[in-house]
């Protein structure tokens, strides 16, 4: 490789900044009493501490996960804070309290938290590391009878929904880090869009983990009644720091008859220096239930975190229900990415779709792992997949593990896979025509992402778009 | 002052030297037909001339405009007006012709410290451009020469040529592959690009193109030296005789082409 290539895989990471705020934090630890503080902190109803306690002496019985194709020391789960909020003297009312110093923040971030948002069409909810500190145009979407909200408030506000649906896609046992989520996630996004109710804007949060050594558990809940609609966007960032930070979160779709949930996420976690120290570990479980005639859709950027090991489901529950997957997972100097979907057809006739496009860089390391599973009642059930992969460099891995288990005969599951790697001829096509080298690489990834970013909404597909190309600048040479 | 001026350049692949001394200058308003064998150097000089970095240049200049042109970038050259017709025309999957034709003709405007120009205007500008070189307008929805025929390469490139508007134009081998028509509209688009201040090389093993784009100098190339330089006969000639006919006789020496082309 030229020495083009090498230069433009390595920038340095935009939003490794600290805020200098004062937080209430819990020591180090895990044991019920925290789970208990945990809950207390926030005026849980009982059935919630129930539910966590469960769910921590389930997790104590389980062990740690191995068979991602990533590697990491051990983790200590005793060494890490299970919350971390910033201080406030009482509870906020409006935008306007929130602390000046996260404002800007979050400005300096490019999520302004305040009402001017509303002209982009866009409604945020931004979580500094365990809490929510502010959820814009809450007042425009209650009109509309849409709730959204901290997950914190969802729980004093709503109980009854939140017990209705909490852990009903994604239950406490499901795995090791959805346990451990359930008994300490101390907030997240909830979303509840009425029957027949189409959102009128993109409903959005913000994950934002500033604290050291503290874990961030958060949990999100979103359903769509019958007939509904809603397109609900997720971006993520963390400070640089040289220790590894735990991200453990699960989200929840409920898309109920004729629903339609978009879910779309841009992930820039800190991803650790160039020599693989620090960086978060995005340790994730997503899933989405579809009823009848009801589509949930997911689309994820990921660029950033030390280590990425999530897969967006959908269970296709209903007949005629639909599950589309579109990834782009990038990975750069050392981070390790084990993504991919589930599609599991339990209807008649359903759909699914999976266009994944991995993109390996430096000595990045990146797994597709699917399943298509069509059990025997899911008559007429289709699959089409596409996993594509890029190679930047000689030292960075690619790899996939596809899994199809066909219960019903008249399934029909398509799978195709292709590697390619970009090319020094591309690059100097490109130079050739005026472009720089940071212009070339960019403009190749994007192309070979067209499939993914079309189904990201606008502004979020350019700021997707930009990111690929820091997350791959000094890659090419 | 010349635009381009070759001296003494040599250059290699790994340990292997392919140009060994190359003298050329090209002044504006003219077109130079390097002609040779295979193996002979004339793609590789082509690709010197662009900064291709899988060539090493290891002896002589090259003098551009003035200015050491190996001193700059491939894009700092395509900015400053060079422009190569590939031989084999890069496939970028994913990202439209239309885009990328606009981006770069934005970078190059940029560079001369022009205004970029929005995809409307851009359009305008294409419906001519596309006439120029009769090219469906379907091409630019398409990737960049994804899945495009031999020919339809040639011509995309001939219309990226058509729209950048270069100094110096060089056609490496932009012939070979093309049926008689394409042959014919690929050449008139060049000729239609022809003004009094700028320059192209055409570098080509047949003397076919130059049919049709008629060259003002002719220059043989052989391991990597020019051999014998002359006006447009000389490619009727070598036609006639083979290349044998100049490579087993004794080189001119250096400084033919500087001959050739004051």
């Amino acid at each position: 490789m030229s020495s083009s290539i090498e230069s433009l895989i390595s920038r340095e990471y935009q939003h490794g900044f600290v805020t200098d705020i004062e937080s209430d934090t819990l020591p180090a630890g895990l044991s019920e009493d925290v789970v208990r503080a945990i809950s207390a902190k926030k005026n849980e109803p009982a059935f919630m501490v129930e539910w966590r306690l469960k769910a921590y002496r389930r997790w104590l019985a389980m062990k740690e996960p191995h068979w991602p194709n990533v590697k990491y020391g051990p983790i200590d789960y005793q060494g890490i804070s299970y919350y971390s909020a910033p201080k406030t003297k009482k509870p906020l009312g409006s935008l306007d309290e929130v602390d000046p110093e996260l404002l800007k923040t979050y400005a300096k971030l490019g999520i302004p938290l305040t009402e001017q948002k509303m002209l982009s069409g866009v409604a945020v909810d931004a979580i500094f590391d365990s809490v929510s500190v502010g959820t814009t145009m809450r007042e425009e979407l209650s009109k509309y009878g849409i709730i959204f909200c901290s997950f914190g408030e969802a729980l004093r506000e709503h109980p009854d929904l939140v017990e209705k649906y909490l852990g009903s896609v994604v239950p406490y046992s499901d795995n090791y880090f959805a346990a451990l989520n359930s008994a300490v996630f101390s907030d997240g996004s909830f979303v509840y869009v009425p029957k027949g109710v189409r959102c009128p804007v993109e409903l959005s949060t913000y994950f934002r983990i500033n604290s050291a050594d503290t874990g961030q558990f958060e949990r999100t809940l979103i359903i769509a009644d019958e007939g509904a609609y809603v397109s609900y966007l997720e971006g993520c960032t963390a400070p640089k720091r040289s220790t590894n930070q735990l991200h453990a979160a699960v989200v929840e779709l409920v898309a109920l008859k004729g629903a339609t949930i978009k879910y779309s996420t841009v992930q820039n976690w800190y991803a650790g220096d160039k020599d693989g120290v620090g960086g978060i570990y995005n340790f994730v479980t997503k899933r989405g239930k579809a009823a009848e005639n009801a589509k949930i859709s997911w689309t994820q950027v990921e660029t950033g975190s030390a280590i990425t090991w999530k897969y967006p489901s959908v269970i296709l529950q209903g007949d005629n229900a639909v599950g589309e997957f579109y990834s782009v997972a990038v990975v750069n100097n050392h981070q390790q990415a084990d993504t991919g979907t589930k599609m599991i057809h339990i209807g008649r006739n359903t759909r699914s779709t999976i266009v994944s496009k991995g993109i390996s860089a430096g000595e990045g390391n990146n797994s597709y792992r699917g399943r298509v599973q069509v059990l025997p009642k899911a008559t007429g059930a289709r699959n089409y997949t596409q996993c594509d992969s890029m190679l930047v460099g000689n030292r960075c891995g690619a790899h996939t593990f596809p899994y199809v288990e066909v219960g019903n005969n008249s399934a029909i599951v398509e799978h195709e896979a292709s590697t390619s790697k970009i090319g020094e001829d591309q690059i100097f096509y490109l130079k050739a025509r005026g472009l720089s080298a940071e212009q070339a690489v960019s403009m190749i990834v994007s192309g070979f992402c067209k499939e993914v970013f079309k189904e990201l909404p606008m502004e979020f597909a350019l700021e997707a778009q930009a990111l690929l190309g820091i997350t791959l600048e000094g890659s090419v040479g | 002052m010349p635009l381009l001026v070759i001296e003494g350049l040599e250059a290699r692949v790994g340990d292997k030297p392919i140009l060994n001394g190359i003298n050329l200058t090209v002044n504006r308003g003219e077109i130079h037909a390097v002609m040779g064998p295979n193996g002979s150097g004339k793609s590789t000089l082509a690709q010197v001339l662009a900064g291709n970095p899988a060539y090493e240049v290891t002896g002589g200049s090259v003098t551009y405009d003035g200015k050491d042109l190996l001193e700059m970038d491939p894009e700092v050259r395509a900015q400053s007006g060079i422009f190569l017709a590939f031989q084999y025309p890069v496939e970028i999957p994913g990202v439209s012709n239309a885009y990328f034709l606009r981006a770069a003709y934005n970078e190059i405007r940029k560079a001369r410290g022009e205004e970029e120009i929005d995809p409307l205007e851009f359009a305008d500008i294409m419906d001519e451009k596309l006439a120029m070189v009769d090219m469906n307008p379907d091409m630019l929805a398409r990737s960049v020469n994804s899945g495009f025929s031999g020919g339809e390469k040639k011509r995309n490139e001939i219309l990226q040529m058509a729209v950048l508007e270069p100094r110096l134009a060089i056609l490496d081998e932009t012939d070979s592959g093309l049926d008689i028509d394409a042959l014919r509209i690929v050449a008139d688009g060049v000729n239609k690009l022809r003004r009094p201040d700028n320059a192209t090389i055409v570098v080509t093993h047949y003397q076919r193109l130059l049919n049709y784009i008629v060259p003002d100098y002719v220059h043989v190339l052989a391991n990597g030296r020019i051999l014998k330089s002359g006006g447009k006969d000389l490619a009727l000639e070598l036609e006639d005789k083979g290349y044998d006919w100049v490579t087993s006789g004794s080189p001119v020496g250096a400084g033919a082409g500087a001959r050739a082309g004051a």
